[in-house]
């Protein structure tokens, strides 16, 4: 059988005329047919030891395809090939042929299903943007899915994951796609490493670097030190790190391609939070997202054990929460009031210099504690990236108890000012476009708190932000770190912490805990104020390492 | 450096001394403020807020009002000013919000005088009043101004921006109610300090945060203002709306500018990142910055003049710790460096270069400049003499027009608009074409587009006697002119030898020629016998040379007495001379109105006998055409394309290659097409000939050329009532939820080809719209509008 006659090519579904789709869509039901066939008449034929090999080969290479049919018959924006390939997968079924199912309930694990957006069901301005991102990457991944509750940064979102991934950069595709699949390693979050591999092979990547970043080129394992670096103590960073990148003879960096690394590293490391703050789900068509097995058979879900989800955890929050329906109704009540307060009283008290001095210290110093409380050794990651046994791979774990972070002063060195002039000088239009989410991120509010319209929440997402850069030792003069402690209780600074910081560790009780009254799509919009803020900080520690290397 | 300097220009009496000189802070610098006497500055950061004393060889430090036994963040200043009236009195905004002022006539240590907490965020500007004792106003990252006077307790009056972080504030010197503010978001807002509740005028200035802006100290109007966005703009605040008028582009965003003093159109600026030193800039010349201060090591945070009426000291903090003094004379000039000559060809054949004054004079005396018809439109920059590096680098531009009325390009445009590409036989086309060529006088290409429908249609349809009698007319202009020729050619003494000869003998000349008119570039507009002579030999010679070389078997050059039985192996070579030999049309079309058409004749000339004897070939040519397949002519065809080429007409070339499609594609190389149609293409969209570029887009081949117009077909629009930009989806605008371009006629969403009236900005589908016109002139919408379209 000739290889070239069997290759699948899904880029004709992503145009958005239905007449090339349609066609695109019939060269793959043929080729799955003829691939059908063969399958078939091998079975028929007695077993003959030489073609076993080739057999299975074949038969995995069919169900990859049913997978991706699977995901496009449930995650494409365009009805006509949902139908078609639902009426593909239907007519190989009825051929004999053992059909994929999706596992799991819907893009996130944390969020139930009904309460995300069903493709299919979206507005016009949704519609536009589920369209842009399948045209660009041929997939409706999970995080669109669950960003879409906020529209407005997806849109941003996705316009800057696009440049940096596939538009003019210094940096060649595949590496794009490596450093990704490097950073999300680092939170072992499998979900953006199997995706990653799937786009690092398909823009023609070697698959021997996937064995381990030992097999890459040495330019990139020498980014392995800062990815570490930056994932977990950005503090750290210094002149000496970029240095080092820059000046290694043949493996060195320019500062353009460093700048874009760094940028797609603190991208990558962000989104990884995301991921599991959110609970994404494995996307369909990739490993963990669909089985072959009738629903009957069980209920295992590979992702759910690896993450420390057990179906029986959630049932037991689930029960938990309907009983505390009514305390956290008061939650929200104080919340309210605290906030008001502030509002009022702002001025009377004056703190004391010292006193604002040491309640940055204070808070910056407890964050460091705060862990949650269930912090039970999660199963270490199997498989979580089966390219990645290299030890230097395997987390290393800062336990940051009693560990000095230095103070970073951000009237010094601010984003605005100084960061997005730097990136913007060494990576034209970035700049431009993380600036704009930053801003969406930060901005962003429908005024509304759980069940309250036309509250002002600008003071908590401002508590919210400055925690988070006071966790990396980021402060800002005219701040009072006394009202996170107000606004933000324990049980949220947990969560927070742990999306931050170690990502892999958050649990759907975690998730649940916090903020009970509160709407999922709520949960998302702080998860995104995370995020953002997260990656902030990273690149402004490596930022200001770059341009003190450059003075 | 060791230059010392004395100014005594307006200054009062005093007299300003001192040198270029730095000295070491201990902590980084944020801003630097100079008391009215020059004699004192005063340098704030996060960690220092000193006095220094400025001495001739020295900076002395003076007095530390960071007194106190704890750090406050009170003492972390963003900012710093020095009262112009009261030598006693600064103020510093800092980073924690709090607006601090300074009493240097305290008899205590600590100066401090009033604390005033009001701002919720980092205050980023304080600016005192020019005249008024009293008056402070602050700008802040909270989106608020505060105005405060200085006898009372708190502010007076707070002005919001109603947009993002305020960055800079500063009063008019000149008017004495008006404040300037910049935003965050790229916005200039102008106030009334009497009026807090709206400002004057708001304007967006930049793309992105305008970090700073100061108000000229002589010109009234004018407002200078820098931003993220790598550009200082200053703008006349005196007309109705702001208008700008003058950009310059620096290289990294703006943190300060500073006009000059006493120098109306200087400014100096200082950048947040990356770039280091701080420059002096003309505004009338934005490109190249007047001058140039290296001193610092880590990016510059504050400027300063160091009197308000010395254009020559000028005062620098810096992050890398060190407060700098300038003198004017010592900095370095970029322009001293700059190479000011330029060449550029203009669309109509005009010709503009810049060269260096003194080059230019030197060479003005000589022959090319001095007989030209064409006089060059010649002027100088105008020196000024307020302006010490006038002379530098200032160039000489001159002008080269073509001859009015000449009209040199004209025949391409129409050729372009008339020839037909595609859709009919290739007989028509060519038909056409022709006709069009002649109709235009051009008779070498008329004749090209007759030949190639002999060759490429069959004999047939051809009407010989049009052919023949073209010919004919030809043959007898060329055989009338074969005098001039012979006489003007004989004359360099090369003998009566054969015509192969003459053509090498040409072909020798002309190169020397070709020699004297390569270093004289702008020999083409001249005139004079010998000017005009030289391209036109140059095209002859070459023309013959290549002859030589592709039909070194041609037997009607050598041997002439060849039998007759071969006519019809002669028969193309002919053809393809007479293709071929025309040298440009273009030529013969510029030189119509010269007076000495001597190089023009010798052309025609050159091609007279050739003529005759194809006259004679034509009579025959049936008999051959129905023996040859039109293969066999694609090599010549190939080679008349490659020559048009050559000659710089493109457009034939291109039109020859639409027209024969397949026949002749195969035999020239991708890359050579790509060429010429880019060329092309690139032509016709300077003639502004969109439809004709895109036809011809649209009819290559080539898949480089094609995809030409595939690109950038995003069409942005506004809704049409609310005039908020339209997310590029659907026909719905998400503000004011309604259809954006409805039809006037049907009253249907118009998707396909929208018409409107630019008078009453109704309209609706073409169709609609003419249907209407025919019967009412008046607006269909009924807005009573009588509606003119073009």
């Amino acid at each position: 059988m000739a290889e070239g006659e069997n290759e699948v090519r899904w880029d004709g579904l992503c145009s958005r005329d239905s007449t090339t789709r349609e066609t695109a869509l019939e060269n793959i039901r043929q080729t799955i047919l003829r691939k059908t066939e063969y399958l078939r008449s091998v079975k028929e034929t007695p077993h003959r030891p030489s073609d076993r090999l080739s057999n299975t080969e074949s038969s995995d290479g069919l169900n990859k395809l049913l997978a991706h049919l699977l995901m496009l018959s449930k995650r494409c924006p365009f009805k006509d090939v949902r139908e078609k390939s639902e009426f593909i997968l239907k007519s190989i079924q009825e051929l004999g042929i053992r059909i994929p199912r999706p596992l799991g309930q819907g893009p996130s694990r944390f969020i139930p299903e009904k309460e995300i957006l069903q493709v299919g069901s979206e507005d016009a301005q949704m519609h536009a943007l589920f369209a842009d991102s399948f045209a660009a990457l041929g997939r409706l991944d999970n995080i669109t899915l669950v960003m879409v509750f906020h529209p407005q940064y997806l849109e941003s979102f996705l316009k800057t994951q696009h440049y940096l991934l596939q538009m003019d950069g210094p940096l060649p595709l595949h590496y794009r796609h490596y450093i990704g699949i490097m950073a999300a390693a680092r939170h072992q979050c499998s979900y953006l490493v199997n995706l990653h591999v799937n786009d690092f092979l398909h823009v023609g990547g070697d698959p021997k670097w996937l064995n381990g970043l030992e097999n890459a080129p040495q330019k990139l394992q020498n980014l392995g030190e800062l990815n570490k670096v930056l994932a977990h103590r950005p503090w750290l960073i210094t002149k000496e790190h970029i240095e080092g990148l820059l000046k290694a003879e043949e493996h060195s960096w320019s500062l353009a391609e460093l700048v874009h690394a760094v940028v797609l590293l603190t991208h990558y490391h962000s989104l990884a939070s995301f991921t599991f703050g959110c609970g994404i789900s494995p996307e369909i068509h990739c490993d963990g997202g669909h089985t072959f097995r009738p629903p009957s058979v069980s209920n295992y879900c590979i992702c759910d054990i690896t993450n420390g989800n057990h179906t029986v955890d959630e049932m037991q929050v689930n029960s938990t929460e309907n009983v505390s329906v009514s305390d956290s109704f008061f939650e929200v009540e104080a919340l309210m009031e605290k906030m008001r307060q502030l509002q009022e009283c702002r001025d009377e008290e004056e703190a004391s210099q010292e006193e604002m001095a040491s309640r940055f210290e204070i808070e910056k110093r407890e964050s460091m504690f705060v862990f949650s409380s269930d912090d039970e050794e999660v199963t270490p990651a199997r498989d979580v990236s089966r390219h990645f046994e290299d030890p230097s791979y395997g987390y290393k774990d800062f336990s940051r108890h009693g560990m000095h972070v230095p103070t970073f002063r951000v009237q010094d060195y601010c984003w605005e000012d100084h960061g997005y002039s730097l990136v913007n000088r060494l990576y034209p239009d970035v700049g431009q476009l993380i600036d704009e989410k930053f801003h969406i991120a930060y901005n962003l509010t429908y005024n509304t708190m759980a069940m309250h319209k036309d509250v002002d929440t600008s003071m908590l997402r401002r508590a919210i932000w400055n925690y988070i850069h006071c966790m990396f030792g980021i402060r800002y003069d005219d701040y009072d770190y006394g009202e996170i402690n107000q606004l933000l209780d324990r049980s949220f600074k947990v969560y927070i912490k742990t999306v931050v910081c170690t990502p892999e560790k958050v649990t759907k009780r975690m998730y649940d805990s916090f903020w009970r009254q509160f709407k999922h799509s709520e949960k998302v919009h702080v998860n995104l104020l995370l995020i953002e803020a997260r990656m902030q900080a990273e690149l402004l520690y490596a930022l200001r390492a770059i341009t003190r290397y450059m003075t | 450096m060791e230059k010392m300097s004395r100014v005594t220009t307006a200054l009062g009496g005093g007299v300003l001394t001192g040198r270029t000189m730095h000295c070491h802070l201990d902590a980084p610098a944020n801003a630097i403020s100079v008391c009215r006497d020059a004699a004192q500055v005063v340098v704030a950061g996060r960690s220092i807020f000193k006095i220094y004393a400025i001495e001739e060889e020295q900076f002395v430090e003076k007095l530390n009002l960071r007194v106190g036994r704890k750090p406050s963040l009170n003492l972390s200043c963003a900012d710093v000013v020095w009262h112009q009236m009261d030598e006693n009195l600064l103020a510093t905004a800092a980073t924690n919000g709090v607006v601090v002022t300074w009493n240097l006539g305290r008899p205590s240590r600590n100066k401090q005088d009033q604390l005033f907490t009001e701002h919720k965020r980092t205050v980023n500007k304080v600016c005192f009043h020019p005249t008024e004792a009293h008056v402070l106003l602050s700008g802040s990252q909270d989106g608020f101004m505060k105005c405060f006077d200085l006898r009372r307790k708190d502010s007076v009056s707070t002005f919001s921006g109603q947009s993002e972080s305020v960055r800079d504030v500063q009063f008019s010197i000149r008017d004495y109610f008006t404040f300037a503010s910049t935003f965050e978001n790229g916005n200039v807002q102008l106030w009334d300090i009497r009026r807090p509740d709206r400002c004057e005028r708001m304007f967006t200035a930049h793309n992105g945060p305008v970090f700073c802006c100061d108000w000229h100290p002589e010109d009234r109007g004018w407002l200078a203002t820098g931003g993220r966005d790598k550009m200082v703009k200053v703008w006349d605040m005196t007309t109705h709306r702001a208008k700008e008028m003058h950009c310059v582009q620096t290289i990294a965003s703006v943190a300060r500018v500073k006009w000059r003093p006493e120098c109306r159109h200087h400014l100096a600026t200082c950048s947040m990142m990356v770039d280091h030193n701080i420059y002096v800039w003309d505004v009338r010349r934005p490109f190249v910055p007047a001058a140039m201060f290296e001193e610092h090591r880590d990016v510059t945070t504050g400027i300063a003049w160091r009197h308000p009426h010395d254009p020559s000291f000028l005062l620098s903090g810096s992050k890398d710790s060190s407060l700098c003094q300038h003198l004017f004379r010592d900095a370095s000039q970029p322009v001293e460096r700059a190479n000011p000559e330029g060449l550029c060809y203009g669309l109509f054949g005009d010709l503009a270069f810049a060269a260096k004054e003194s080059l230019v004079a030197a060479e003005s005396g000589r022959k090319p400049y001095t007989g030209d018809r064409r006089h060059p439109i010649f002027f100088k920059r105008k020196l000024d003499p307020a302006e010490p590096f006038a002379g530098l680098a200032s160039s000489a531009l001159s002008v080269f027009e073509t001859e009015p009325g000449g009209g040199a390009m004209r025949w391409f445009v129409d050729t372009a608009e008339r020839y037909a590409l595609a859709g009919r036989p290739l007989a028509e086309l060519c038909d056409h074409n022709a006709k069009v060529a002649r109709e235009l006088g051009r008779d070498q290409v008329a004749q090209t587009w007759t030949m190639l429908r002999t060759i490429y249609c069959s004999p047939g349809l051809l009407p010989t006697a049009n052919l023949s009698h073209s010919m004919g007319k030809g043959g007898s202009c060329g055989l009338q002119l074969m005098n001039s020729f012979n006489l003007k050619d004989m004359a360099p003494g090369l003998g009566s030898e054969t015509r192969l000869d003459r053509s090498k003998g040409d072909a020798r000349s002309d190169t020397v020629l070709l020699d004297s008119s390569a270093t004289l570039i702008t020999n083409e507009d001249n005139e004079e016998t010998e000017g005009s002579d030289v391209p036109a030999d140059y095209l002859l010679g070459d023309v013959e040379g290549e002859d030589d070389e592709l039909y070194l078997l041609d037997p009607e050059h050598t041997h002439p007495e060849e039998p007759e039985c071969v006519l019809p192996q002669e028969a193309f070579p002919l053809r393809h001379e007479i293709v071929d030999t025309p040298p440009g049309p273009e030529h013969l079309q510029d030189k119509a109105d010269s007076p000495h058409v001597s190089g023009s004749e010798a052309d025609v000339a050159s091609l007279a006998p050739v003529d005759s004897s194809f006259s004679l070939l034509s009579v025959s040519h049936a008999l051959y055409d129905s023996r040859l397949p039109p293969d066999f002519f694609s090599m010549l065809v190939r080679d008349m394309l490659h020559f048009y080429a050559e000659q710089g007409d493109v457009q034939m070339a291109v039109s020859v290659l639409i027209v024969l499609g397949e026949r002749v594609r195969k035999d020239i190389d991708e890359q050579t097409q790509e060429h010429w149609y880019t060329s092309y293409i690139d032509l016709l969209q300077r003639f502004r000939l969109w439809n004709v570029s895109n036809e011809v887009v649209k009819l290559s081949t080539s898949r480089a050329v094609s995809c030409l117009n595939q690109a950038s077909t995003t069409l942005h629009v506004n809704c049409s009532h609310c005039k908020r930009p339209m997310s590029s989806r659907g026909w719905v605008c998400d503000r004011c939820h309604r259809c954006a371009s409805m039809c006037a006629v049907c009253h249907h969403v118009v998707k396909g080809l929208f018409v409107w009236c630019q008078g009453c900005s109704h309209g609706g589908h073409l169709q609609h719209i003419m249907k209407w016109l025919e019967g009412s002139s008046h607006c269909p919408a009924g807005c009573g509008h009588l509606c003119e379209y073009s």
